[in-house]
């Protein structure tokens, strides 16, 4: 029987090779993989023990994590939690959002920048720190942005700043919002409670409407169509463009009328004035003159039909639909149709302007450094794209400062500085009031700050909605935190 | 056979002071992984580990004694690498009572294993030659089939987890599969050495395939339908296929005809496809070990083994150290999962250890079988050493997604005390057939018969 007991000795043999072969292949080779996926709690229950690194504005922290006595060793905290939640986003047990989401390679440790600091730790046996995340929020502008939006009741909107020279975003606040600090926490029954909380919100307290939000831009729209025209080279801002009381929709027998049916003034005015009144007929008619291709192209130069912002996940792409009908393509030019734009878009308008035509790549996340302290990384500005020419920005400039001093902007003037702004209040459905939009930029000179301002909703009385009247007065505190330290 | 002649020539040494040696590094194992839990998890070397460390001590001690005594002659490998194998997985269950915070398995396991080496001294002592037992063949056939049937019984019969392998006395749940186990291997190698005469021999040969006769083919089929009804009505594909592996494996060995095989294997094949047609939970495992990531939520679904690879992979080729990892999040971590807590907390190093212990408790077993004088030690080494050795591929192959998962314990490592009493009798039947035949044989008489059939002259008649 020796043979069989031989034969069999080999078969076990291949089926120990093969628990081995297998064995290895599993926890050797298919490691990272299985790290990698989205339902291994284990990493995310080793990540949330682990010490984070901090966000910051300015030397404030706005996320960081304190040591605590339960069973995970780090609690991470947010000092200003409803303020900064937009940018900030959440770091539970269940999911990250926000520069938690987007950094969190560097906050967890495990970013390569921080492979020496890695190596360090793993021979002192320590667990690995994470770095810290330097944002290129203005705490001043984002203080003015969140605190006007919290003083208009029950205000659904956002609000925007940019620095145009460098695409900084100095300031990004979006309302409701909603407390970090509740869905960090250790219990994470209360966690998942809260979350559901948020999620069944119907004012959506989740949402940062400042990039996810799309809605019709309006009137500030009008930028667009302005810069369009000019950059055509048939226009300049003293250019006479149709006036008064209504425009009819080509191919249609649909009249619009301006805003609360007034007229702008004579059957012929100029540009500068059909931007400082908010000509709807103007730009009806502007819009299609030029046509949809010229307006496309202008709209994308702005970032339109694509996103811009990387360091926040998220961003939601402004559209102008490259196939409208000519109706919809005169609608189009006062920013109604299908045009829809985020806060951040229009900031973005305002800031390619003010920086002399080139609009700048949005970022939040100014420097990285390893938790020693040493930098690591520091964003250099680079150009999104040319959107209008140097000269068209100056015309553009000495129209939109025009709005403020003697136009619809006027809510947004400050004494003794030179503020370029424009208003919109969009129509949306019969049912539910306009959306106000304000975007501006100061001093108008020497540019420092583009803001954008939107307000979805609000207690507001319906027919004292006005882009002027809810955003002027945010559009003017953030300019001003920023120009007058 | 001239090799059987030379081993036959060939003196033994006993090799106890081997044993001791290797008894203490065992002992080092399983006292430095209990001093390593309390470390990892609590910070301190626990406070009772003098005593616990005395207590694992004194039953290692009593049990080389006992082999000192009684089989001088033994193996001196086996019990070293059964005494680390089951002071690791003491040490790996405390580790995961103390995660889990409420459960005192490790305790109920250190019971379990007094009886188990109570039961393994008591078997050398009581059983002073394993040839006795084959007068216990149908006993013993007879007793297994009713410790595999007991669990369907209405009042004792309990099903946990959708597998009815289980009977409830009063507070204690017993698996009678584990017992069953070793007395059907008791019976077969005591059926097999009476026929395999017949069994061998009668048949024709088919496409270079010596094929059995067809009365022949009883036995195989008998077998055949208890593992298909194992697998059928208790939902159990592991046990099927270690049953009916074994008995396979056994009868190649009696007949040294491949053709079993074939037909065997054939059989199981077929059988486990209608399984997959008609039983859901074999189809569901089937499912789960494809594609673990899809039914990672399902319910029933693969959300254990999934975490189990979460776990392995976590640990790598070192493990996060014990008191590191997160054992706890893998259900019954402690008796099904217990290869995968290893791999979590001690890394493929470990796994690999433990494979490698196995491999040679396999080896060994397999090595006895070669030397011993008498068939029916030769079928019974065999027999105990493919149940281990199919039993740890089919738990490990399952844990680690080479093969569909079924529910078996690990042979030592797992919790569970049927399987642990069992596994130490297995390894005191094999100290056994080794005492028996590494032993000097008394008077080398020429005329002894000799008991090897090999070199009996048979005449093929037909």
């Amino acid at each position: 029987m020796n043979k069989p007991i031989r034969t069999i000795s080999i078969f076990c043999l291949l089926l120990f090779v093969a628990l081995l072969l297998n064995a290895t292949y599993l926890m050797y080779f298919r490691a990272d993989e299985l790290a990698a996926d989205a339902k291994n709690r284990r990493i995310i229950t080793a990540a949330f023990a682990r010490e984070r690194g901090a966000i910051l504005v300015g030397k404030e922290p706005v996320a960081r994590s304190v040591p605590s006595d339960d069973q995970y060793e780090f609690q991470r905290t947010y000092p200003q939690p409803l303020k900064y939640a937009p940018i900030t986003g959440y770091f539970s047990y269940y999911s990250q959002t926000g520069i938690e989401r987007s950094q969190n390679d560097v906050l967890s440790g495990d970013d390569s920048r921080l492979f020496v600091n890695r190596l360090v730790d793993m021979l002192s046996n320590t667990e690995p720190e994470g770095g810290n995340v330097e944002l290129t929020i203005n705490p001043a502008a984002q203080t003015a942005a969140f605190d006007g939006l919290q003083a208009l009741p029950g205000a659904k909107g956002a609000v925007v700043a940019l620095e145009p020279g460098t695409g900084k975003v100095l300031a990004m606040a979006s309302t409701p919002t909603f407390d970090p600090n509740a869905l960090a926490s250790h219990d994470l029954g209360d966690v998942a409670a809260e979350a559901e909380r948020l999620a069944d919100d119907p004012n959506t307290p989740l949402i940062n409407r400042a990039i996810s939000t799309t809605l019709p831009p309006g009137s500030t729209f009008k930028l667009v169509t302005a810069a369009a025209a000019i950059e055509s080279g048939d226009y300049d801002k003293d250019s006479l463009v149709p006036g008064g009381p209504t425009f009819q929709l080509p191919l249609s027998s649909t009249e619009v009328g301006n805003w609360q049916g007034g007229s702008c003034g004579a059957s012929k005015i100029t540009l500068t004035q059909a931007l400082a009144v908010s000509c709807n007929v103007s730009f009806l008619s502007l819009a299609n003159d030029l046509g949809i291709e010229a307006m496309t192209e202008q709209a994308e130069a702005f970032g339109f039909n694509s996103t811009s912002l990387e360091d926040l996940p998220g961003q939601a792409r402004s559209l102008y639909p490259p196939d409208m009908d000519q109706a919809q393509t005169a609608l189009s030019g006062i920013g109604q149709s299908s045009v829809t734009a985020t806060p951040l878009q229009m900031a973005m308008v305002a800031a390619g302007i003010a920086n002399d035509g080139e609009v700048m790549q949005p970022y939040l996340v100014d420097r990285v450094r390893a938790p020693n302290a040493s930098l690591l990384d520091q964003t250099e500005p680079s150009t999104y794209s040319e959107a209008v020419s140097s000269s068209t920005a100056d015309e553009l400039t000495e129209m939109m400062v025009t709005t403020v001093d003697s136009g619809t902007a006027g809510a947004a003037a400050i004494e003794g500085v030179r503020v370029a702004g424009k208003t919109g209040t969009a129509q949306s459905t019969d049912d539910r009031p306009p959306y106000a939009w304000f975007v501006s930029f100061a001093p108008a000179d020497d540019p420092q700050v583009a803001v954008a301002v939107m307000v979805e909703a609000s207690e507001t009385a319906r027919d004292e909605i006005a882009g002027g009247a809810l955003g002027g007065p945010i559009a003017k505190a953030v300019m001003e935190a920023v120009i007058a330290p | 056979m001239s090799q059987t002649g030379a081993l036959m020539g060939f003196v033994h040494r006993r090799r106890r002071g081997a044993e001791l040696f290797l008894l203490l590094l065992a002992l080092l194992v399983g006292v430095g992984a209990y001093a390593a839990v309390g470390l990892g998890v609590e910070g301190t070397i626990p406070a009772n580990v003098i005593g616990y460390g005395g207590w694992l001590t004194a039953l290692v001690v009593a049990a080389h004694v006992a082999v000192r005594l009684v089989a001088p002659y033994a193996d001196p490998v086996l019990l070293p690498l059964v005494a680390a194998l089951n002071g690791l997985g003491l040490a790996v269950i405390h580790r995961i009572d103390l995660a889990e915070q409420e459960s005192t398995f490790a305790r109920q396991q250190l019971t379990w294993m007094t009886l188990g080496v109570v039961l393994f001294v008591a078997t050398l002592f009581a059983l002073r030659d394993h040839r006795s037992l084959q007068r216990f063949t149908y006993t013993s056939g007879l007793a297994g089939i009713v410790l595999l049937i007991l669990p369907f019984l209405p009042l004792i019969g309990t099903t946990i987890n959708g597998a009815s392998i289980w009977i409830r006395l009063g507070p204690f749940s017993f698996q009678p599969g584990e017992v069953a186990k070793v007395l059907l291997v008791i019976a077969f190698s005591g059926y097999l050495v009476q026929h395999r005469d017949a069994l061998a021999l009668a048949g024709r040969r088919i496409l270079f395939v010596d094929l059995p006769r067809g009365r022949d083919l009883g036995p195989i089929l008998a077998m055949f339908t208890i593992s298909m009804m194992i697998l059928v009505l208790q939902n159990d594909l592991g046990s099927s296929l270690l049953f009916f592996g074994l008995f396979l494996v056994m009868l190649y060995v009696a007949t040294e005809r491949p053709g079993w095989l074939l037909v065997g294997g054939l059989l199981f094949v077929a059988g486990a496809l209608a399984a997959y047609t008609f039983v859901g939970n074999v189809k569901n495992r089937f499912n789960f070990w494809l594609n673990p990531m899809d039914y990672y939520d399902a319910s029933p679904g693969s959300g254990q083994l999934v975490e189990a690879m979460f776990g392995m992979g976590w640990g790598g080729l070192i493990g996060r150290g014990f008191g590191e990892g997160m054992p706890e999040r893998v259900p019954y971590a402690e008796s099904d999962f217990i290869v995968a807590a290893i791999g979590e907390e001690l890394g493929l190093t470990a796994v690999m250890a433990v494979i490698l212990c196995y491999g040679l408790i396999v080896e060994r077993a397999l090595r006895i079988a070669l030397i011993s004088r008498d068939g029916f030690g030769k079928l019974l080494a065999v027999g105990l050493g493919s149940v281990v050795a199919l039993q740890v591929f089919v738990v490990i192959g399952g844990v680690t997604g080479l093969i569909p998962l079924t529910g078996l314990t690990t042979p030592f490592l797992s919790y569970g005390g049927s399987s642990l009493v069992a596994n130490w009798v297995i390894v005191a039947l094999l100290m056994r057939i080794s005492d028996h035949a590494r032993r000097p044989v008394p008077r080398m008489t020429p005329v002894d018969p000799e008991p090897d059939s090999e070199t009996t002259q048979v005449v093929k008649l037909r």
